[in-house]
């Protein structure tokens, strides 16, 4: 039963890891960007929460509803400007872009808000947790991301394959040159795609920044998480995604229950494992047009 | 003569260093079929690349509907009328067969051609529009290239090798199209390495040797001497003609 509850957690943890690693995937998928910021836009994110938008007089657990729209537009002009110039040049500036980007956010946010760890409040819903049996517990909250991820996933895979813009998006991530014969605007179409990515990152930093305590530096750890979730799962299947996240969050707990000091060994092994034996992850694909 | 709609006028193109198309210029008028052959390396995708919008030339003048449109973007060209079906196909291969077909009718202009009029046009297409492009042979893939290319009803559409890679009997069914699509109201543009199949569906030639204009006429006024000439260049028809008088 013990081992129930790890698995339990895990797969709760898991479902954190696919929410934060999504736009980390569509932005890879369909820029080729990998973005070094990522997990600094969502602890940016866990910010503005925090410390803006009780200005507006929303609540902090409801403050997703202004930040993830506010971050979709953000994310739509970052690309259009920033990163769409430095793709321009040739993909190691994205990464130096990006990277940069990512110490400044870091450093900016030490200097506005110093190194304390902040939490975005929800009251006693924290503490709150469904308990099956004595040893089983499931808290609201993480029950609550897990559930969203589901549903983000679902949402962007429904959005992927039924609209003209999501099939415009998988057209570009195929073959951007091709997209364009077309008549996309591949521009346009990098721009919604990383509105829809930072978007998701913003989701997932405020739902960290509830879950647990953030810093102006928690970015990176979840960054790397983010990756290993998205290359367990296979590059370009969103549902390979969550599998990735859950699978790490199962293995993270299964470490962390034999000794709190192994939580993210058992994660980095099991990542190295995949990465040996199936190198395109669980879902990928080999396969491509020749 | 029709009325023009693509002119090109002294147009250079540089592939890297490489001068890929050298002063070349035609026009294209209305209705018609243009036929742009040449040994390989002669710069014809080069060239139907920059006409989609894809390459930037180094000097010259690209006339559609009689504005310039060099400093177009690909997807506005299409949006104005010009698509290219590209060599190699290059289909969306995550996709389905219809997927592929919608993204190509996405930003369509009115027109003739929708998704039902393409599954008319290539009738083994509706049953097999749920599979994915990848398990489709290289003739049905050719004819997605060129459905999705024809949904976005193009005035000019611009065919990159049709043939190849294909076995000849596919290219003849894929090339028996063409007086259909034209009649439909489209201008073609060809770009082949197979002479007889491009001087065979085309009212006019355009022969480019090493980057620039080796012949031009109407099919039924040249020999095929002048075509091989002009596909070889004069030295290597005086190496023929040699060996053959050798012969």
């Amino acid at each position: 039963m013990i081992w129930l509850n790890v698995v339990i957690q895990g797969v709760l943890l898991g479902g954190f890891y696919a929410l934060f690693a999504c736009g980390l995937s569509l932005m890879f998928g369909v820029l080729k960007v990998i973005n070094l910021a990522h997990g600094d836009m969502a602890v940016v994110a866990a910010y503005v929460a925090v410390f803006l938008t009780p200005h507006l007089h929303i609540p902090e657990v409801w403050s997703f509803l202004v930040v993830v729209p506010l971050f979709g537009l953000i994310g739509y002009v970052v690309q259009r400007t920033l990163i769409q110039k430095s793709i321009d040049r040739d993909p190691f500036t994205t990464l130096l872009v990006t990277f940069g980007l990512s110490v400044v956010i870091e450093n900016i946010l030490l200097e506005a808000y110093t190194a304390n760890g902040q939490t975005v409040n929800i009251g006693a819903l924290i503490t709150k947790s469904w308990h099956p049996t004595s040893i089983i517990y499931i808290s609201y909250v993480s029950l609550a991301v897990l559930a969203a991820a589901v549903i983000v996933l679902a949402l962007l895979q429904l959005f992927l394959s039924y609209t003209g813009t999501g099939r415009l998006i998988r057209a570009v991530a195929d073959d951007r040159e091709a997209a364009q014969l077309s008549g996309a605007n591949y521009r346009h179409i990098f721009g919604v795609a990383a509105a829809i990515a930072f978007a998701t990152v913003a989701l997932a930093g405020i739902a960290f920044g509830m879950m647990t305590q953030f810093a102006p530096t928690s970015g990176g750890v979840n960054l790397l998480f983010a990756f290993e979730a998205v290359v367990i799962g296979g590059i370009g299947s969103l549902w390979g995604t969550l599998v990735g996240g859950v699978a790490l969050g199962v293995a993270q707990q299964f470490g962390a229950h034999l000794n709190p000091q192994y939580q993210v060994l058992a994660g980095n092994l099991l990542f190295l494992l995949v990465l040996a034996v199936r190198p395109q992850g669980l879902f990928g694909k080999k396969t491509a047009l020749s | 003569m029709s009325e023009t709609l693509l002119e090109v006028r002294d147009i250079t193109i540089h592939h890297g260093q490489l001068c890929a198309i050298n002063d070349v210029s035609f026009r294209l008028g209305q209705g018609e079929v243009l036929a742009m052959i040449g040994a390989n390396g002669a710069g014809k995708s080069t060239l139907l690349r920059t006409l989609a919008g894809l390459h930037r030339p180094t000097s010259g003048v690209i006339e559609y509907e009689g504005a310039d449109i060099v400093k177009m973007s690909p997807n506005k060209r299409v949006e104005a009328g010009i698509s290219l079906v590209p060599e190699g196909r290059r289909l969306f291969s995550s996709m389905t067969l219809e997927e592929n077909l919608k993204v190509g009718a996405f930003r369509a202009k009115k027109g003739p051609f929708n998704i039902d009029r393409i599954y008319e046009l290539f009738d083994w297409m509706p049953e097999r529009r749920k599979q994915n492009v990848w398990q489709l042979s290289g003739g049905e893939q050719q004819a997605v290239a060129i459905g999705r290319a024809l949904v976005a009803n193009p005035q000019v559409l611009l065919l990159d090798e049709l043939s190849l890679g294909l076995a000849p009997i596919i290219i003849e069914r894929i090339y028996a199209l063409v007086p259909e699509i034209v009649a439909s109201g489209v201008s073609i543009l060809i770009v082949e390495q197979d002479v007889a199949q491009g001087v065979a569906v085309a009212n006019r030639v355009h022969c480019l040797l090493e980057g620039k204009t080796s012949l031009t006429g109407v099919p039924s006024d040249l020999t095929s001497e002048q075509i091989d000439r002009a596909y070889f260049g004069a030295d290597l028809t005086t190496v023929t003609t040699e060996s053959e008088s050798a012969e």
